[in-house]
């Protein structure tokens, strides 16, 4: 039947065809795979600008678990930043979030700079990362919340597929930042995240702090592809720079 | 119209018999309460040994102590007497449902239609004192148709305690014009003229007597006589509730004590959904054949009588619950409950505050297992000094009462303890040209600052802090401060307080 159409068809419909087909049969192989593209995704844009194509289907993929590396506390607090705006992009229409860490260093006053409340997170402190991980899942099961935060220092396979699971039955959005990203095991998130410090650019030519400007590095990601951009944050929105001054970054090999 | 009848009950000694029946040792000691009265120190109570030795209420501590060397003094207890007398009352409920506190350590008890229960006033009044003795409280008590008579004769008098009807002028008359609760400089007045007993001028023309002691005290005495009506003011007895389930056969199996658990949750929640409150915290016993009485306790964030939440908060302890040889009998008490809010509004507004509540239970559980403590929200408060910038709140809806500052920019990480680096700074105000810190140098590139942070002196002493941030080479960002002035006789300090994004 396919065939017979396909005969009646030219040379330049059959290719536009053709790609509707593999679209629908990749969209039907991420939903296999429990990569549900969230209903509102495409309406909720997180300025991320050209980083949006590397994602499945050009949306930020919701209801997933997102894991950051970080090696030392300078990282931290960048992939902290990152979060922040992210996360205020999606709490935009309300909501709680829940942050759960072990020894917190974050400190809640400068998350307005990104755009987030911080009356609107909760803070849950722990002693060992057991509990963070107990927590962290039964944070993910509440679909009330808007996303969790997890600092943890490593996270298993088997427990990253755990996380997963349950993010994709309750549609909460996971982050979860590896502070001891040394010890490197593969999981199952749906991507892995480096956030860098750069210098930053002076505004207007002025001496001082520009915004604060970082090196994104996509490692992984679930049916998309990697890529590594530079952004900048200037009052709790991204802004991705020109990629003309790329060449003298250190590419990092995709773990 | 059924005559009523009031009993008082004087503590002619409360604070320190209390203290006496919790900790004996100090019995037959010259004791003594003090409490601050302007700038110094007052007696406020002082136990009868005490008072043999002259010690007197509302003499300063400082006399006290120079007339009884090794006197036991026991300070700041000024709201203890009412809290302690509240008490008694509520312990006196179960002889009336009327109970009322009296200025100067008494009760008053509306006992009308009472007494025949106990086999008459005599009894009556026999059995309360007794009780309260047995206790340890030294007590004297009185029963008359007016609450002002019944306080004479329990204060002042001598003969018999139990004042018949109609009989109140006679048994007032021996007694001296303070038993008439006027104010003191009347019934001082009133001795000064050599009136000493109230029979010497209550026969008095009233407009005479109302020229010398005032109008207050003429309806006082009023009052006492019963010609006019006197106020009394029930204290509330708070609700309790508990709930007991007992078994035929002892329950041995995880199953059987959920089962219990559930069915003491409906049926204490229906109670407390009817008087609109819900549950803050429940307390779960389990009596055991072997005489042991198992106990579990939850505590939840906000109001609750939702049956499965809170069955959830107890099945995460029921693995505490052992039930060895079996367990024959269940009681749960609310121990703390709170006003239910109809629709617990919130701040998180918008479409997701109907699923506040699945929030709520989800911190309760968090709560169950790892303590309440681990759950921390901040709000801003107006202070400079970053570790003072913001409070921990215990509530999760609590709005915002001041907002976030956004003019300063602060570290996304900020130590909880400032660290001290080595600087290389060209003085006087200059950023610093590099740092070392956790053996590794930065070479600063560009800098703001510096912003000076004074300490705030009412709250404690110490330099002032002049902030610098910094971003290095590779455009790693960093919160630096130096520690007070420059000053030729020490090195500066430097510390790295937090980490920018």
């Amino acid at each position: 039947m396919i065939s017979k159409l396909f005969s009646l068809l030219s040379q330049k419909d059959m290719a536009a065809v053709k790609k509707d087909i593999i679209g629908k049969l990749q969209e039907q192989i991420l939903n296999l795979q429990g990569f549900k593209p969230e209903r509102n995704a495409h309406g909720i844009d997180f300025g991320l600008g050209i980083i949006s194509n590397a994602f499945p289907g050009n949306a930020f993929p919701l209801a997933a678990l997102h894991e950051f590396l970080a090696t030392n506390l300078e990282d931290a607090a960048a992939s902290g930043g990152f979060i922040s705006v992210l996360l205020s992009t999606l709490m935009k229409k309300g909501g709680l979030c829940l942050w759960i860490s072990t020894q917190r260093k974050i400190f809640p006053p400068s998350l307005i700079t990104f755009g987030l409340s911080p009356e609107r997170i909760i803070f849950i402190d722990l002693q060992n990362e057991r509990d963070v991980l107990w927590a962290s899942e039964e944070a993910l099961k509440c679909e009330s919340l808007t996303a969790v935060v997890t600092e943890l220092d490593e996270i298993s396979f088997a427990q990253s597929r755990r996380l997963q699971l349950v993010t994709e039955k309750s549609r909460v959005t996971a982050f979860v930042i590896r502070k001891n990203a040394e010890k490197l095991s593969s999981t199952l998130a749906a991507a892995r995240w480096r956030i860098s410090a750069m210098p930053s650019g002076a505004i207007d030519g002025l001496p001082g702090l520009g915004f604060a400007r970082w090196q994104v590095e996509l490692l992984k990601v679930k049916n998309g592809i990697p890529g590594n951009w530079m952004i900048e944050c200037a009052a709790g929105v991204f802004k991705p720079v020109k990629q003309a001054p790329f060449n003298d970054l250190k590419i990092r090999k995709a773990v | 119209m059924m005559q009523k009848r009031y009993m008082s009950i004087w503590f002619s000694t409360l604070l320190t018999d209390w203290i006496r029946i919790k900790r004996p040792v100090l019995k037959d000691l010259p004791l003594v309460f003090s409490d601050k009265a302007g700038n110094r120190m007052v007696i406020t109570a002082a136990s009868k040994e005490a008072a043999s030795l002259g010690i007197h209420l509302g003499m300063p501590l400082a006399d006290a102590r120079a007339i009884v060397p090794d006197l036991e003094v026991i300070e700041n207890q000024c709201h203890k007497s009412k809290k302690l007398l509240t008490a008694l009352g509520r312990w006196c409920i179960r002889y009336t449902p009327l109970v009322a506190l009296e200025e100067d350590q008494g009760l008053i008890l509306d006992i009308s239609g009472c007494a025949h229960l106990w086999g008459g006033e005599k009894a009556y009044l026999r059995e309360i004192v007794n009780r309260l003795r047995g206790i340890g409280y030294q007590v004297r008590a009185a029963i008359s148709d007016t609450m002002g008579t019944a306080w004479a004769v329990s204060r002042y008098g001598r003969v018999s305690p139990i004042i018949k009807s109609g009989e109140e002028l006679n048994a007032l008359l021996p007694l001296p014009p303070m038993a008439l609760r006027i104010s003191p400089i009347a019934s001082q007045k009133l001795i000064k003229l050599g009136l000493k007993t109230i029979g010497s001028f209550i026969s008095m023309p009233r407009s005479a007597l109302r020229r010398r002691i005032g109008e207050d005290s003429m309806e006082r005495i009023e009052q006492v006589l019963g010609q006019k009506e006197d106020f009394f003011l029930p204290i509330t007895v708070p609700e309790v509730y508990s709930e007991r389930l007992a078994s035929m056969e002892p329950i041995r199996t995880r199953k059987g004590i959920e089962i219990a658990i559930e069915k003491l949750l409906f049926q204490l929640c229906t109670k407390l959904q009817s008087d609109g409150v819900g549950l803050r915290s429940a307390l779960l016993q389990s009596y055991r054949i072997d005489g042991q009485v198992i106990k579990t306790q939850i505590g939840t964030n906000s109001p609750s009588i939702n049956t499965s939440h809170l069955f959830k908060l107890f099945s995460l302890q029921i693995d505490k619950i052992e039930p060895k040889m079996g367990i024959e009998l269940f009681t749960m008490d609310a121990v703390r409950f709170d006003r239910l809010d109809p629709g617990q509004e919130s701040l998180w507004m918008t479409e997701k505050s109907m699923s506040n509540q699945k929030v709520i239970e989800l911190l309760d559980r968090l709560a169950g297992k790892l303590g309440a403590q681990v759950i921390q929200r901040y709000l801003p408060q107006p202070h400079h000094w970053p570790e003072r910038s913001i409070k921990k709140v215990d509530s999760i809806t609590e709005p915002l009462s001041l907002p976030w500052r956004t003019d300063r920019l602060r570290p996304v990480q900020l130590l909880k303890v400032p660290e001290p680096v080595q600087v290389t700074a060209p003085i006087p105000d200059y950023p610093p040209m590099l740092f070392r810190y956790q053996g590794v140098t930065h070479q600063v590139k560009k800098a703001d600052g510096p912003e000076r942070i004074e300490r705030e002196w009412w709250l404690e002493k110490g330099e002032h802090r002049d902030y610098y941030q910094l971003e290095d080479a590779e455009g790693k960002r960093y919160w630096l401060f130096r520690s007070g002035h420059y000053s030729s006789e020490k090195p500066s300090q430097w510390f790295i307080h937090g980490f920018f994004a």
